[in-house]
């Protein structure tokens, strides 16, 4: 994907600062929005090269709907993440066997890459350790069986169903 | 007391729990990457439930408003963004200044591929580093 005009980057970044705005001021008195557009547009102005590079593309309305179903997914692999973590701190045995292992993503920009390494970090017995363009190095808590194998391609391709490949199918489409 | 409080009571209360664990994971795991998994996953959560759970709690009150729940629900998101990568940079420095893994660890692949690096720089003479741990970056 190219990068979109300067415009449209301009106008992306005064977006989500004026909803970050609004939800601080959290009114809707009339001087309160006028001050906070203002600043927005003064901000961004500084700072939408660094920002953003899609622009208003990021605003399609299927991205944002997959966006909406990724947040509740999120949520409840962090649930889960909590519980796994409470079962191996409680566990009088300690069931721990923890490696790094390496994963392969279909992702290419660089912030689905940064928001895929977030995800695998807040999830269930991942934590990002390096990314190295489509190379994840991940350590995992409890490497399984399948992920023990001597081919570095049986390897990688059972410890990225095990981590990446969930993410991935709502990651491709918001960040490409 | 009414529904609304007693659920952020109870967010708050389930809040305050992860961080308990947290502060036992830091304590029972073995190795720094380790304490890292517990203490980051927990801490977040944690954080979260407090932070979501006094939003709502202060809606169910006389004196609260919606202002406490976006408010609140602003610092969560902030929090959930930049607390992964606070995380992963420590880690990332901890290998780096080469802190070895629990001697129960099973595989480590981040080293093989700081190896292979390595070899490949030293195969190109113009471009040979000394610094062993920074071998796999550019």
């Amino acid at each position: 994907m190219g990068e979109a005009s300067k415009i449209s980057r301009y106008l992306y970044t005064v977006i989500v600062l004026f909803l970050i705005w609004l939800a601080i001021t959290a009114s809707l008195d009339v001087q309160e929005l006028g001050f906070g557009l203002l600043l927005s547009l003064i901000v961004a102005a500084f700072t939408y090269e660094i920002f953003t590079t899609n622009g208003l593309a990021n605003l399609h309305p299927r991205r944002i709907a997959y966006m909406i179903a990724y947040i509740p997914y999120f949520l409840w692999a962090m649930i889960k993440a909590n519980i796994d973590v409470a079962y191996r701190v409680l566990h009088p045995k300690r069931p721990i066997r923890p490696g790094i292992v390496k994963c392969r993503t279909v992702l290419s920009s660089d912030v689905g890459k940064l928001a895929l390494a977030n995800s695998i970090t807040l999830t269930p017995g991942t934590i990002t350790l390096d990314v190295d363009d489509d190379e994840y190095f991940i350590h995992w808590i409890w490497v399984p069986d399948e992920a023990l194998v001597e081919s570095e391609e049986e390897h990688v391709k059972a410890s990225s169903e095990g981590i990446t490949v969930p993410f991935e199918k709502f990651l491709k489409v918001i960040f490409g | 007391m009414n529904a609304l409080a007693a659920i952020g009571e109870a967010l708050v209360l389930i809040g305050t729990f992860f961080y308990l664990l947290s502060a036992l994971g830091l304590i029972r795991m073995p190795d720094v990457y380790n304490r890292m998994q517990t203490s980051t996953k927990s801490a977040t959560l944690g954080s979260l439930g407090v932070m979501v759970g006094v939003g709502i709690w202060a809606l169910g009150t006389d004196f609260g408003s919606a202002a406490w729940l976006t408010k609140t629900v602003v610092i969560a998101v902030f929090l959930l963004l930049t607390n992964p990568i606070s995380a992963h940079a420590l880690i990332r420095a901890a290998y780096k200044s080469g802190i070895p893994l629990w001697e129960g660890s099973v595989v480590d692949k981040y080293r093989e591929h700081l190896e292979a690096g390595e070899k490949k720089k030293a195969e190109t003479p113009e471009a040979s580093e000394e610094t062993p741990e920074e071998g796999g970056e550019e």
